[in-house]
Formats: C-alpha cells, sequence, structure tokens
C-alpha cells in the first residue's frame, strides 16, 4: 500500500472488479435481472454492456431458479458465470439450483464436473423491506460442503474477493450488502492487480481487551462499538471474517488467545446462525483460553417486520455489541 | 466426428439391446439387493435415445433425468461403468458416488443424470447458451419425462432459452405416467406438445415405439437448428413396461394397457423391418442379442470384482483445486 491509494465506493470496487476479470477471460460473462440494459438494480454493472455487448451482459427475465441453472449448465461447459441476484433473499427461489446443482455436482460425478460460478448480490437485511426482502442467507448455504462464501464489508474487500471468487473453481458466493454499496473506503490503483484470498480475516482494528467478530455489516457496527469502547477504557480488537467458508479459525484462535473474551456479532439469526458455529470452533480448540462466556449479538429471532422503530429492535448495532463487551468484560 | 446418416440401423438395433439386456440384468441384480437406493428402468422406451442418438452427432451434449442408464450405454459409456456404478464401486462412470440416478460421462457429452424432476433442464439451457457463446453449431438434447413438464425449473428454462434462440432439443419421453399418476390426471392439455406453443417454441411429436420414426423427425429437428440457432420441443409417445422404480409394482395401471405396448415393442419392430427388407437375418439377430446378454452379465462380474472407493478419497471430489 502506498500513496497511490485512492477512495472508491464498495460500488465502484464491484465494478472495477467485474470489468477486470471480464477483460481477461472471454469465458466469464455476467447474468441477471436488469444487469445488461438497466445498468443494474444497483448499478453495480454500470457500463458493463456497452463495453462487453450482449452476449457477454445478459439481461435474464424474472426467473431466478431458471437462470441461476442456466448458469450451473454453462459452467458445466467451461464457461465461469457470473450470476447476479437482484438480492440474495431471492435466491430462495433458485435454491435448489444452487445447492443440488452448483453444489452436488462435482461429487455426484465422481468429480469430472467442477463448477466454477459466482453467484453475487447483496444479502441481508437493508431498510424497511420487510420479511422476503431483509433474508441474512450466510447461515443456510454454510451448510453445504461444495460452496464457498465471502461476505465483503469494505470496498477493497470487494475488489480482492470478488476478483478471488471469479477465478475459483467452485461455486462462490459473494455476499455484499445493499447498505455498503454507497460506502467509501481506500483502495490500490486501478493498474494494480488486487486479489484477496478466501477464508482470510483480516484484523480491522487491533486490541487486547476483547475479541470482536464480525463479518459484512456487522464490521461498520463493531469498529464503531470499539470506538465507543475505548472512550470507557476498553480496547477491543475487531476481526473480520471475510469469509464465512473456509472460516479463518487460526485468525480467530490467534485474537481470542490474546483477549481472552469474545463477542461474536453476526448479522444472520440466533439459532443455528454463523456465531453458534464460532462459539463451538473457540470452545473445542481453546476453552482454557476463555476467560467469560461467549456474548454473541445476532438478529432477534423473528420474521422481520416493517416498521422502523421494529426492526431497528431486530437488528444488531453499535450499541448492542458494547452492551455485549461490557457483559462479557465484567465476567 | 460421425455424422447421423453413417449410424448402421443394425448397429443402432444392437445399441437398443444392449441398453434392453442390460437393464434386465440390472433388475435381477437389484432384486438379489447387489444395488442400493432407487433403480428406474428404461425398458419399452429404447428407440426414443437411440433414434436421437442416430440423429445426432457424437460432440452434440446429451443430459437426461434420473432414468439414465440407456442415455449412458447410448452415448457408449461402456456396460462395465454402468453396471459398477449401480454396485457404488469405483470404477463406476461416477466412481460410486452417484448412483444409479447420477451417472457421468463427460468424455462423451453425457451430462447426466439429474435427479431432481425438471432441474435439469435450466443446465441444458446453460450448456446450449455456451454453444452460442461459442459460436458452435452443437446441440444440446434434453430428456425428461412427463412428470417434469409441470415443474417451474422447466417452464423457465424453456421460456429463455425461446428469449435467447438456444440450440437445444427439449425431449419430452412421455410414458403415461410421473411416477403413479397419470398424464390426463397431472397435465392440464389435451396433448403435451402444446406446451411448446406457450414458448413459441416449435412442436413436434413422434412415435417413441418406432426408432426409424424418432430418428427421422429428430434429424429435421437437429438440422434445421444447426443452420439457425432455436429451440425445439418434441413428444415422443413411449412406454415403459416396468414400474416407475424398482419397489413400484405399477398396480395403478391396467395389464391389457401394457400388453398393447409389448406388441408394439420398438426392439421387435426395428427387427421385423430390418428383416423384412433382407438387412437381417434370424442367425445375426441372434449373435447381436446373445452379445448383449453376454455384455450386461460380464459387467456384472466386473462391478462385483472392482474396489470400493476408498473412505481416505471422501474430501476429495467436495472442492475443485
Amino acid at each position: 500500500m502506498s500513496g497511490d491509494m485512492r477512495e472508491v465506493t464498495y460500488r465502484q470496487a464491484l465494478n472495477e472488479a467485474l470489468a477486470e476479470e471480464l477483460e481477461r477471460d472471454a469465458n466469464v460473462f455476467l447474468m441477471g435481472e436488469e444487469v445488461a440494459q438497466y445498468n443494474g438494480a444497483y448499478k453495480v454493472s454500470q457500463g458493463l454492456l456497452d463495453r462487453f455487448g450482449p452476449m457477454r451482459i445478459i439481461d435474464t427475465p424474472i426467473s431466478e431458479n431458471g437462470f441461476a441453472g442456466m448458469g450451473v449448465g454453462a459452467a458445466m461447459v467451461g464457461l465461469r458465470p457470473i450470476v447476479e441476484f437482484m438480492t440474495f433473499s431471492f435466491s430462495l427461489v433458485a435454491f435448489d439450483q444452487v445447492v443440488n446443482n452448483a453444489t452436488n455436482m462435482l461429487t455426484m460425478s465422481g468429480g469430472q464436473f467442477n463448477i466454477p460460478i459466482t453467484f453475487r448480490g447483496p444479502n441481508g437485511p437493508a431498510h424497511q423491506l420487510g420479511a422476503t426482502h431483509s433474508h441474512a442467507t450466510e447461515c443456510l448455504y454454510a451448510n453445504f460442503p461444495g460452496l464457498k462464501i465471502c461476505t465483503p464489508a469494505t470496498p477493497r474487500d470487494a475488489k480482492g474477493l470478488l476478483k478471488t471468487a471469479i477465478r475459483d473453481n467452485n461455486p462462490v458466493l459473494v455476499l455484499e450488502s445493499e447498505l455498503l454499496y454507497s460506502s467509501k473506503g481506500m483502495i490500490e490503483p486501478a493498474d494494480q492487480e488486487l486479489l484477496i484470498p478466501l477464508g482470510e480475516a483480516e484484523l480491522k482494528r487491533e486490541g487486547s481487551d476483547v475479541t470482536i467478530i464480525c463479518y459484512a455489516q456487522t464490521v461498520p457496527l463493531a469498529l464503531a462499538a470499539a470506538e465507543a469502547l475505548e472512550e470507557e477504557e476498553i480496547s477491543a480488537e475487531v476481526l473480520d471474517l471475510r469469509s464465512i467458508k473456509p472460516l479463518d479459525l487460526h485468525a480467530i484462535l490467534n485474537s481470542v488467545a490474546k483477549t481472552h473474551r469474545v463477542v461474536v456479532a453476526e448479522q444472520d439469526r440466533p439459532y443455528c446462525g454463523i456465531g453458534s458455529e464460532i462459539c463451538y470452533r473457540i470452545q473445542k480448540e481453546i476453552f482454557d483460553e476463555l476467560d467469560a462466556p461467549i456474548a454473541r449479538v445476532s438478529q432477534e429471532d423473528v420474521p422481520m417486520p416493517y416498521n422502523e422503530r421494529l426492526e431497528k429492535a431486530v437488528l444488531p448495532s453499535a450499541e448492542k455489541i458494547v452492551a455485549a463487551v461490557k457483559k462479557v468484560c465484567d465476567a | 466426428m460421425s455424422a447421423p446418416e453413417q449410424r448402421d440401423e443394425v448397429e443402432m438395433l444392437a445399441l437398443m439391446l444392449l441398453i434392453r439386456r442390460f437393464e434386465e440384468r440390472a433388475s435381477q441384480q437389484y432384486q438379489a439387493q447387489k444395488i442400493g437406493g432407487f433403480c428406474h428402468l428404461y425398458i419399452g422406451q429404447e428407440a426414443v435415445v437411440v433414434g436421437a442418438i442416430a440423429a445426432t452427432r457424437d460432440d452434440d451434449y446429451l443430459i437426461t433425468a434420473y432414468r439414465d442408464h440407456a442415455h449412458a450405454l447410448a452415448r457408449g459409456t461402456s456396460a462395465n461403468a454402468c453396471m459398477a456404478e449401480l454396485f457404488g464401486k469405483v470404477t463406476g462412470c461416477s466412481r460410486g458416488l452417484g448412483g444409479s440416478m447420477h451417472y457421468f460421462d463427460k468424455a462423451r457429452h453425457m451430462y447426466g443424470g439429474h435427479a431432481i424432476v425438471g432441474a435439469h433442464v435450466p443446465l441444458a439451457a446453460g450448456i446450449a447458451l455456451a454453444s452460442k457463446y461459442r459460436n458452435e453449431d452443437r446441440v444440446t438434447l434434453c430428456f425428461f419425462g412427463d412428470g417434469a413438464i409441470n415443474q417451474g425449473a422447466f417452464h423457465e428454462a424453456l421460456n429463455m432459452a425461446g428469449v435467447l434462440k438456444l440450440p437445444v432439443i427439449f425431449i419430452c419421453e412421455n410414458n403415461l405416467f410421473a411416477m403413479g399418476t397419470s398424464v390426463e390426471r397431472s397435465t392440464s392439455l389435451k396433448q403435451i406438445v402444446d406446451r411448446a406453443e406457450g414458448y413459441d417454441i416449435p412442436g413436434f411429436i413422434a412415435d417413441g415405439m418406432n426408432f426409424r420414426e424418432v430418428r427421422d423427425k429428430l434429424t429435421e429437428v437437429v438440422e434445421a437448428i444447426r443452420q439457425n440457432s432455436h429451440p425445439a420441443f418434441v413428444e415422443i409417445r413411449t412406454y415403459r413396461y416396468r414400474g416407475h422404480s424398482m419397489s413400484d409394482p405399477a398396480s395403478y395401471r391396467t395389464k391389457d394397457q401394457l400388453e398393447k405396448y409389448r406388441l408394439d415393442d420398438p426392439i421387435t419392430r426395428l427387427r421385423a423391418q430390418l428383416t423384412r427388407e433382407g438387412k437381417l437375418s434370424n442367425e445375426q439377430f441372434d449373435v447381436m442379442d446373445k452379445h448383449a446378454k453376454d455384455t450386461a452379465l460380464a459387467s456384472v462380474t466386473f462391478a462385483e470384482k472392482s474396489e470400493e472407493p476408498p473412505i481416505e478419497e471422501l474430501y476429495n471430489y467436495t472442492y475443485a483445486p
């Protein structure tokens, strides 16, 4: 990193990743609802149709199961499709294609057919979209062997992870975030290749009293919480998982061995959520390092209400993380 | 690359016999509990896939549902590899990891073996999209049963194939029953081919008990697609002599119906046609049939003697390198 770093939005970073990989490999194409002529429902694919043409930037009808499957079929014969879900809430309509076809194919075929496909789009609650449009799907998909899952929280991670996902020879879910599309961050110059490996967490802030494990939308919340805690002389370390699968257990254990106290801030729901698995792994590997029970901050266990005040009550927040940290530090 | 006109009818008859004898042997081995899981037999429908093979090139893509043994055999996957897959052996066409419903043979462009009804129809559209993307004249043959036409994935795929003018033939093997439910009870249409009209896709009907009719109809369709990329739909009317799967006694249909189709057997018919035309003697037929039976029997020995997939390889195929 150098003085040449520049500031871009999360949306621009994704757009750069798409354009660079489309440029680099003629087998890469983008398909989804409104990705071409409309330039993307969230403008992530802005300008790509003009640059790469209609054979590589393909508008689909509203048929998530159909076009997800079409992507898998194209991947069977060696193309590298990027399938955009307008939101991962709609990927539930395509669940069968993602799970049964993309994910099982390599095993079912005895190793003959790998599926190099990227499924990407916003995931997790946005703002008052109600129960059907607010799903955080990472915990659902994490249960399936054969899938890789990443959850970029910054523009730099968004670009680096998406590029790596496109080059991966397996189905990869890039779970973006509507709430983060306009967020800004520093990133390498455009002419510098930026690839971030899947399965590598990153310390977004160092600290010594407690580890806040987070990903995607909970990263900015955890950073805000850490800042607030500093005023109360609690030094919080913020570990951004960046990938849900593979999970960077090594980074988790290192941080916990240093701070001995843990809060998991996740954007999904508590029951069988990502935090459940992390808590299990920590106690299994380094139980003796823990000075307090692990706390979790997640959504409340209810379908998402539309009402703004209730939605806020359901979602994780910096305040909830601060409260959880204080609890584990007092224990 | 073999062109369709080079496919010899006697050879095609031999292929139908191999499929028939293989399936009979599989049925016997299933009853002897050598084969696990589900096992769906194709007996009676042989002229459909063999007719399609006769109409296409070796490099055309083929994908089908779970009644898939015949489709692999027709593509040239060995009886040994097919039987070994049923036995769950590492020498199977999917290394014993797929089973009866998940046969794959990438080298022969056999793209599975798919067991969620209708879910492979979008895959076929994607394979055809790749042909168009690469500007190849390869056609995708997508086989499915009459049960698949009521799944959402089927409709979504047909619509997109229509919009994108993809070079794919949707081949409905209408054997009159989706599991135990007859077409009249499951489908709000007078005839299945009318599904195609809803997507502005040309639709055709062929008699699936008649090899020549299937071949000739598909030859016509394939040539039109090679000239000018577009999807087509062919309803091929056929019949399975056995139940939906090995565990189904098929009590939902009459003996008379079964007998009617047995009398119209596709193998008997092609044999009679060839014999009448002086292209096949009874002796030749007997030699072919014996060869098919011997091949099927030998595949059982091969499968029995083959190794199981090693436990140490359990994690080898979850992710590609």
